[in-house]
């Protein structure tokens, strides 16, 4: 198919010829061509206040659909405005494509108005990146952009067009195949690796499945399962992977890592077998690495080769999709389960249930009757259901959102994990809710994350994205106070916001056409959740008023032992103890 | 430490060393050597890297490089079963009386000379880093006026190439436009 046009038409031609229906974006100068055949397109173009709401947005509609999700900038600014959330997109392997507009070819080099080496600034944080200056590349580049952000280890890719390009004569020709000699992700796992991971799974004693991230990109939900239930084995989801297998199984331990639950942490510490599935030893989860699980072999599965060996040896490495793995792993272990072999796991199972049932996840009610964070988020995630998705900022309330909430399904929970990207939850929840419009997404956020992008309610409120935001009001960077509480004396060095005071948060949210609300007492978290439920064509934001001093727990210190874990402050638990049974 | 020579099979595109470059600084390796140039296949570069790592991290490094898509191939060349060189022309004092002992070297270590000034000679040397190491040594009492080196290039001994296996075409189908 080929047909004459501009660069700028063949670029929203070729969009739509990718699969996108959705564009975050803000036009200016060097993409301004591509906004005038934008009207015309079937596309939804979604005008957002600022570049970096357009980015997470990008990233919340990809996480919660699975699909590639697509923002769009000028050249300089607006491009560089785009480069956080593409650096998250990279550390939490989001599927995007951001396309920007760049000075005219003449113009690149002269440091001309509005011209930053995006290409330059973005090679560390994309999976690729393109510079087009050949109008006819367009729709190659496209397609090239698409497959490479959507297939292996998804990522973001970067399209940045001249504006000369976009300007200019030229011939639409959608490519019929794509010609990527170096790139080459390899999806079907290694048979001989698969039947060496099958017998270390039937020889171990005390095996976890340490499931990240990459199980969720994978869609490989129900393998998973199908796979804890055909062996009994405990599982372990980390904060990527929050909703991957279900919090109310039995064999689910929660999650491990710096504030995971004491039975995760437990597990992978005292395991002999860590079977990991998408996940990649993140420092977070390991703690201090010389120490962590000390006597525990690695199945380390990975679509992603580099990842395999890169912080702990993998004793088993298997290269290849997630969901495939985990489909050839339940075909052999059902073999050798149908010729009687199965593993003895009898007495770990019982081990790590009595710790799970010793040190369940839980919080002290502050003594002044004031309200406490996790009792909001508890409520707010029994009130909501398994259905609904949560897309949270970094701090306190994201660690407590992961914890308290019930996460039932995949695709459910979306955070910034790897980056850690204060403000990612309103557009990333903004984002979610344009891809699933059907279903309630609720943004759970902080007062300080949610100061650096609310400003995406008025593109919510505008364009009828009715999401509902609950900010954990503790007048503070809580997280940050949490360390100064605990490293630093009590020495509480500007992390005070004054958010009960200014903003107003209710009067804030009316200003954006928003519905505000507010609730400070325990007695009214249901009616005010229920309210909040209720209210589905305008946006709607909770302002939760809780006390300050609330910390999280558990917690293992930053570089020290997993078996230094504090369930809380002052408090070791004694697991060494129960496992001298084993 | 020990050294290590990566052959490279690159797309001959615009930035592709800015990124291999970039990857080696960001994640911490020192490149000794780096040598770019044309192969026999004109759409394709080949980069010849030499850097000083421990084997575990060069795994890592080498993983890393994989995952850049315009990276066809890597080769770490086995150092007993190929041969390498580096270019370096040198600029050497030279008066009347010592000219004939800077001739003398340029013999011994079958160098040659490129240029001739009344009180300098220029000379061009080929080899691995031991032997332009051993004559820059012996020219050094003249006193080195100027010296520039390119990387350090390498191929393997035998008849096999590592390049005729990585250039099979891959095709990726792509969905029909729709509408």
């Amino acid at each position: 198919m080929t047909e004459q046009m501009t660069g700028a038409q063949s670029l929203i031609r070729s969009l739509e010829a990718a699969g996108a229906d959705t564009i975050f974006g803000i036009p200016g100068g060097a993409i301004l061509p591509a906004y005038d055949p934008l009207m015309d397109s079937t596309i939804r173009h979604i005008l957002v206040r600022h570049e970096q709401g357009a980015g997470h947005a990008a990233q919340g509609y990809a996480a919660a659909t699975g699909r590639v999700g697509v923002c769009m900038a000028t050249s300089g600014p607006g491009a560089t405005n785009l480069v956080t959330p593409i650096a998250d997109a990279h550390m939490d392997s989001v599927p995007m494509v951001a396309v920007t507009g760049q000075v005219g070819a003449s113009m690149i080099g002269t440091d001309a108005f509005q011209e930053a080496d995006i290409r330059g600034i973005t090679m560390p944080i994309t999976k690729h990146n393109f510079l087009v200056t050949d109008p006819a590349e367009i729709p190659r580049r496209i397609a090239e952009a698409f497959h490479i952000a959507s297939t292996g280890r998804p990522g973001p890719v970067l399209v940045d067009v001249a504006k000369s390009a976009l300007q200019a004569s030229t011939i639409f020709d959608w490519p019929s195949e794509l010609h990527l000699p170096g790139y080459r992700p390899v999806t079907r796992p290694h048979a001989k690796q698969i039947r060496e991971a099958t017998r270390l799974i039937l020889e171990s004693r005390k095996p976890v499945l340490y499931v990240g991230g990459g199980t969720i990109r994978a869609r490989a939900s129900r393998e998973l399962l199908a796979l804890a239930e055909l062996t009994g084995i405990p599982v372990v989801t980390t904060l990527m992977a929050r909703g991957a297998f279900p919090d109310s199984h039995v064999q689910h331990l929660g999650m491990p890592g710096m504030h995971g639950t004491v039975a995760a942490v437990a597990a992978l510490q005292k395991s002999d077998l860590i079977i990991s599935l998408g996940a990649r030893f993140d420092d977070r989860v390991t703690g201090n690495l010389d120490s962590f699980a000390p006597h525990a072999k690695i199945i380390h599965a990975d679509i992603d080769p580099a990842e395999i060996g890169k912080n702990r040896h993998a004793d088993v490495p298997i290269v290849g999709d997630v969901r495939e793995v985990l489909l050839d792993l339940v075909a052999t272990l059902t073999t050798e389960a149908a010729a009687g072999r199965t593993g003895d796991y009898e007495g770990w199972v019982a081990f790590v249930a009595g710790i799970k049932s010793t040190y369940p996840l839980g919080y002290d009610e502050p003594a002044d009757g004031g309200l406490s964070p996790q009792y909001v988020i508890e409520r707010l995630g029994a009130i909501a259901g398994p259905d609904t998705v949560y897309a949270s900022g970094v701090g306190q309330h994201q660690m407590w959102a992961a914890q308290f909430v019930r996460y039932e399904k995949p695709n459910t929970w979306i955070n910034s994990g790897g980056l850690g990207t204060m403000g990612y939850a309103v557009p990333a929840a903004m984002g979610a809710k344009v891809g699933m419009p059907d279903t309630t997404v609720w943004a759970i956020d902080g007062d300080g994350c949610f100061q650096m992008t609310n400003q995406e309610l008025a593109t919510c409120a505008i364009n009828d994205i009715p999401i509902k935001v609950a900010i954990i009001n503790n007048e503070s960077l809580g997280m940050v106070r949490q360390w100064q509480t605990l490293f630093y004396n009590e020495r509480y060095s500007n992390t005070d916001l004054h958010s009960k005071r200014i903003p107003d948060f209710v009067k804030l949210a009316d200003a954006y056409g928003c519905v505000g609300l507010a609730c400070e007492k325990p007695e009214d978290v249901d009616a005010t959740i229920e309210k909040a439920m209720g209210i589905n064509d305008v946006p709607v934001v909770v302002d939760f008023r809780v006390h300050r001093d609330a910390m999280v727990w558990p917690m293992v210190a930053a570089g020290t032992s997993n078996d230094e874990i504090k369930y809380a402050r002052d408090l070791a638990p004694d697991f060494d103890e129960d496992e001298a049974s084993l | 430490m020990s050294r290590h020579t990566l052959s490279v099979l690159v797309e001959d595109k615009p930035g592709v060393l800015a990124r291999i470059a970039g990857l080696f600084s960001r994640r911490g390796f020192n490149i000794e050597s780096l040598a770019v140039g044309p192969t026999e296949h004109p759409e394709i570069s080949r980069m010849t890297i030499v850097v000083a790592v421990e084997s575990s991290p060069l795994e890592q490094v080498t993983k890393q490089l994989n995952k850049l898509v315009e990276v066809i191939k890597i080769v770490e060349l086995d150092p007993t079963n190929s041969v390498n060189r580096e270019l370096v022309l040198v600029k050497v004092a030279a008066t009347a009386e010592t000219r004939g002992q800077v001739l003398d070297t340029v013999q011994l270590f079958r160098a040659k000379v490129i240029d001739v000034a009344p009180d300098a000679v220029t000379m061009q040397i080929t080899g691995n880093s031991g032997k332009i190491g051993d004559f820059l040594a012996v020219l050094e009492p003249f006193g080195i006026r100027e010296l520039v080196q390119s990387g350090q290039v390498a191929i393997s001994r035998g008849s096999r190439s590592i390049s005729e296996r990585s250039l099979r075409p891959v095709t990726v189908p792509v969905p029909p436009v729709a509408g």
